[in-house]
């Protein structure tokens, strides 16, 4: 007898079982050759027939070879549950099932001698949101009639760039009694307040950054909405950057700084100016871990654009060599200001901390008014890749951090005057309306977000541990990857569609909710708005608790 | 509901006048107050105009507190007018015991200050006895300013009139501006600093409506001015607003309306101007009011005005004659006043613009 091997993994060891039943299966093989993973695979079992044809019991055996479907045994070729051998399965012979009894954290590390990394979805499933317990309280009634959503108009944009204190204007009175401008402003653009987070070309396929590239196009130039796309760090190709939709692109300079060379190169040639850029000093979804772009993903064009040869792309933590805000981060402010001649606003990007109200009374302090926005990034959010540890065990909820924020804003009277941006976890169960409208209420002034976007293109991937493979580079609906033949699964122009239609029901969705309260411009600041089911929440939040 | 009137003559008038503008409106509030400022005054403080009289409702130990105060800074009192209340039963008021109306003379060492000085230390003095009475509830200080007095009190408006013998005209208490609201504060708790018009440095706002945007307004104003205090009426929002863009920034009145109702994004972008009204959206993003309101607002130099929020939620009419304009929120609160004017020249402004009267009684239109 052969002896048991009890360290050999079996798919009972994995997150995800396959479930196959070989009596539906026509061996068309469409599972095998979608699955991205190599976690299927076509094996032949030796089976064993035993029959009696006389009237009596006489048993014959027969051997025969059949061809089946089995689930690989690994930790490199594990299945991740994106139930793409679902979708093709002509004869629903064979999908995933979660397995309670995975053994996947402890034997991947054991085999592998090395930590987990994953596309990153923080797992946060069993807790319910904050922003659930939270309702758009104020109705509107007969002494403060609401608005119908139809017919009247309503002014839904948010500022990006430094608003100056109203006694800093450059303002004169003439002398027939008007302001006219004596001197210069910061430049101020104002947008649609729901930014397409910054996902970069390195993380995201060529197919799908193009997709939302042209949805962003398409939103401006069709639909009348102002809506901005961020590239995330760096790399943008330099057609785009020559090209007349660089007034849409949000620039994004990140701690490797990588691709930031070639759009300096090509400043010169610029038609546009871009939305602005984006200092990215840190991330909620991946706290202190960097970006990180594994080498399987770096495909040709992503070195070129990025200019760095094919190799794991990790991006540090925080810039290196910015060790203080007063003085590292204003340099940095006043250098990419003079780029673009101080026509373009610059803001930052930060990670919610307890330390982020420090950093935002530091910079609502800034002299040279030059702090174009403060990007606020919570748990609950990002794709790309990280140590599963990052993911799971650090970060800090987006929703008080943004609050205690504009407190601390308020306490100073100085509410506004750099614009709040907040992401982390919003539109997670699809509604991104309700949220952002939530998040405004609390003080932001507009809101930003990548992985919903993916979504709407049809990321499968959830909160559950389904799929999260975007660090592998097979992505299974060419999303998150380079291969080109995964990349072709996904319709850039369908995307591009999904993307359009989503934001045209939000914003239908931003009157409905705005209607009620009887707001026609954004409802930044109305904190008396909202009702909160929870004390804690209505305590920590300082709004109206409600049972 | 609110209902709010104002009065501009080129004679004084006493306030039985503005008593009768709403008194017509009755069906329309609650019977729960009377309010009124008067501006340019008449009869007893005609010749006072530039010294600055104290508008009180107190205890006999808080008019001994205010007067401690007052004359420990130096003001010295030049006319003390205490209106003769009629206390007769049945009477639906909740009067404080003593309403005391008293001139003062600056301290020595202020009476070569600048007008600019004068007028910050009046605010300041107003404060402090608003603070030290407030502390045990022994009064309220509602107006400290030269050729303005302030009148507020809880109860029915009629009855009102009749205690402090309103009703019938003199020419003693007179003023050639005068503004009223009837109604105590309903969204909030009563208090008698809850009632408007709102008086600060020779402003003075009352409003006819709600103030969506009370909260971020007040958490904005909370830090600009120390004179923003209070808070007891969304109301007094619109007060602050017109002090802090008119006084504090110092720009014209038209700018008012741009910072209250904001154009929208698209008719903005095709005006000329569009890079200061976007300014102005920016950096007083906060101080946006939604509606639904009229606002009436008097000046300094006494120029009247009245404008609506953006959508034209809450009604206003101006009516005038040769020698009176008024505003209210119902014509028939005018056409008591004025019966025999010419109707078809009264204005129902527009969403979009402010309805001006200076002190030649001028009616201005102008459109934001």
């Amino acid at each position: 007898m052969e002896a048991m091997k009890v360290n050999d993994v079996t798919p009972n060891d994995l997150p995800w079982k396959v479930e196959y039943d070989a009596s539906r299966c026509t061996l068309c093989g469409s599972c095998v050759a979608a699955c991205s993973f190599r976690a299927i695979e076509p094996k032949v079992e030796r089976r064993r027939m035993i029959w009696s044809e006389s009237e009596f019991p006489e048993p014959k055996a027969r051997f025969s070879a059949v061809p089946v479907i089995r689930q690989a045994k690994s930790i490199r070729n594990y299945c991740r549950g994106c139930g793409i051998c679902e979708k093709v399965c002509p004869n629903d012979a064979i999908g995933p099932v979660r397995n309670p009894d995975t053994r996947h954290p402890v034997i991947t590390r054991c085999l592998g001698g090395d930590s987990i990394k994953r596309g990153g979805r923080k797992n946060l499933e069993g807790s319910v949101r904050t922003l659930d317990r939270i309702r758009v309280g104020r109705i509107s009634q007969m002494t403060d009639p609401s608005l119908d959503a139809q017919r009247h108009t309503f002014d839904l944009l948010a500022p990006f760039g430094r608003i100056l204190p109203p006694e800093q204007l450059a303002f004169r009175v003439t002398e027939d009694g008007r302001l006219a401008p004596s001197g210069q402003s910061p430049p101020v653009n104002w947008i649609y307040p729901v930014i397409i987070g910054d996902m970069s070309i390195g993380a995201l396929s060529w197919r799908m950054w193009e997709g939302a590239a042209m949805a962003t196009a398409y939103l401006n130039e069709e639909c009348g909405l102002p809506v901005r796309m961020c590239s995330g760090e760096g790399g943008v190709p330099e057609r785009l950057l020559k090209s007349r939709y660089l007034k849409y692109m949000i620039l994004q300079i990140a701690s490797g700084h990588f691709g930031w060379n070639r759009i300096v190169k090509t400043m010169p040639s610029m038609v546009e100016d871009p939305a602005g850029v984006l200092i990215k000093i840190g991330q909620g979804a991946k706290p202190g871990d960097g970006g990180l772009l594994q080498a399987q993903k770096v495909a040709g064009h992503i070195q070129s654009i990025r200019g760095v040869p094919k190799a794991d792309l990790l991006s540090p933590p925080n810039h290196q060599g910015l060790y203080s805000i007063e003085e590292s981060v204003q340099k940095m402010f006043l250098s990419f200001n003079a780029a673009f001649k101080f026509r373009v606003p610059v803001a930052i990007k930060v990670a919610a901390s307890a330390t982020s109200v420090s950093v935002f009374n530091n910079l609502v302090r800034d002299p040279y008014n030059i702090v174009g926005g403060f990007f606020l990034d919570g748990i609950d959010g990002g794709t790309g890749a990280a140590h599963e540890v990052s993911l799971d065990h650090t970060g800090h909820p987006i929703v008080s951090k943004l609050r205690d924020c504009y407190l601390a804003a308020v306490t100073q009277g100085r509410q506004g005057q750099i614009p709040l941006w907040a992401a982390g976890g919003l539109g997670k169960t699809g509604d991104l309306a309700a949220d952002a409208f939530k998040m405004m209420c609390l003080g932001a002034n507009g809101v930003f977000t990548g992985k919903l976007i993916l979504q709407m293109a049809g990321c499968v991937g959830n909160d559950m541990g389904r799929c999260n493979a975007c660090n592998t580079g097979l992505c299974p609906v060419g999303i998150t990857t380079q291969e080109s033949a995964l990349a072709h699964r996904l319709d850039p122009e369908k995307v591009a569609q999904n993307i359009v239609n989503y934001f045209l029901a939000m914003d239908q969705e931003f009157k409905k909710l705005m209607a009620p309260i009887g707001n026609s411009a954004l409802p930044v600041g109305r904190s008396d708005a909202l009702v909160a089911t929870d004390k804690a929440v209505a305590d920590r939040l300082q709004i109206q608790y409600v049972c | 509901m609110c209902r709010i009137g104002a009065i501009k003559s080129v004679d004084y008038l006493h306030p039985s006048q503005a008593l009768l503008l709403m008194q017509s409106q009755q069906k329309g509030h609650d019977n729960s107050g009377f309010a009124m400022v008067m501006h340019d005054l008449g009869g007893i403080f005609k010749n006072y105009k530039n010294l600055p009289t104290l508008s009180l409702a107190c205890t006999d130990e808080g008019l001994k507190r205010a007067e401690d105060i007052l004359h420990e800074a130096g003001f010295s009192r030049v006319l003390q007018w205490v209106p003769e209340t009629n206390n007769e039963p049945g009477l639906d008021i909740i009067a404080m015991p003593n309403y005391v109306f008293e001139t003062f003379n600056y301290p020595r060492h202020y009476r070569k200050a600048s007008q600019k000085e004068k007028e910050e230390l009046l605010l300041d003095m107003r404060l402090k006895l608003r603070f030290a009475l407030e502390e045990d509830d022994q009064g309220f200080v509602y107006s400290f300013w030269p050729d303005v007095v302030t009148l507020k009190e809880i109860g029915n408006p009629k009855d009102i009139g009749t205690y402090f013998n309103l009703w019938e005209p003199d020419d003693q208490f007179t003023a050639k501006v005068i503004t009223a609201q009837c109604r105590q504060n309903t969204n909030y708790d009563i208090v008698r600093y809850a009632a408007h018009p709102f008086f600060l440095q020779g402003y003075t706002a009352l409003a006819n409506g709600e103030n969506t945007f009370y909260q971020k307004n007040k958490e904005f104003q909370r830090s600009l001015h120390r004179g923003y205090t209070g808070f007891e009426s969304d109301s007094q929002c619109f007060l602050y607003t017109l002090h802090y863009v008119h006084r504090e920034l110092g720009w014209p009145l038209p700018y008012f309306k741009h910072v209250v109702t904001p154009l929208p994004f698209e008719e903005a972008t095709r005006r000329e101007d569009r890079d200061q009204l976007f300014a102005i959206r920016q950096s007083l993003a906060h101080l946006e009011i939604n509606g639904p309101n009229t606002i009436i607002g008097v000046l300094p130099d006494n120029i009247l005005f009245t404008c609506c929020d953006a959508k034209k939620l809450r009604p206003v009419v101006v009516g005038r004659s040769e020698d009176k304009v008024i505003i209210s929120s119902e014509v028939c609160g005018i056409n008591e006043v004025l019966p025999d004017r010419n109707w078809e020249t009264d204005i129902y402004p527009h969403e979009r613009e402010i309805v001006v009267i200076d002190n030649e009684l001028e009616v201005q239109r102008w459109k934001q």
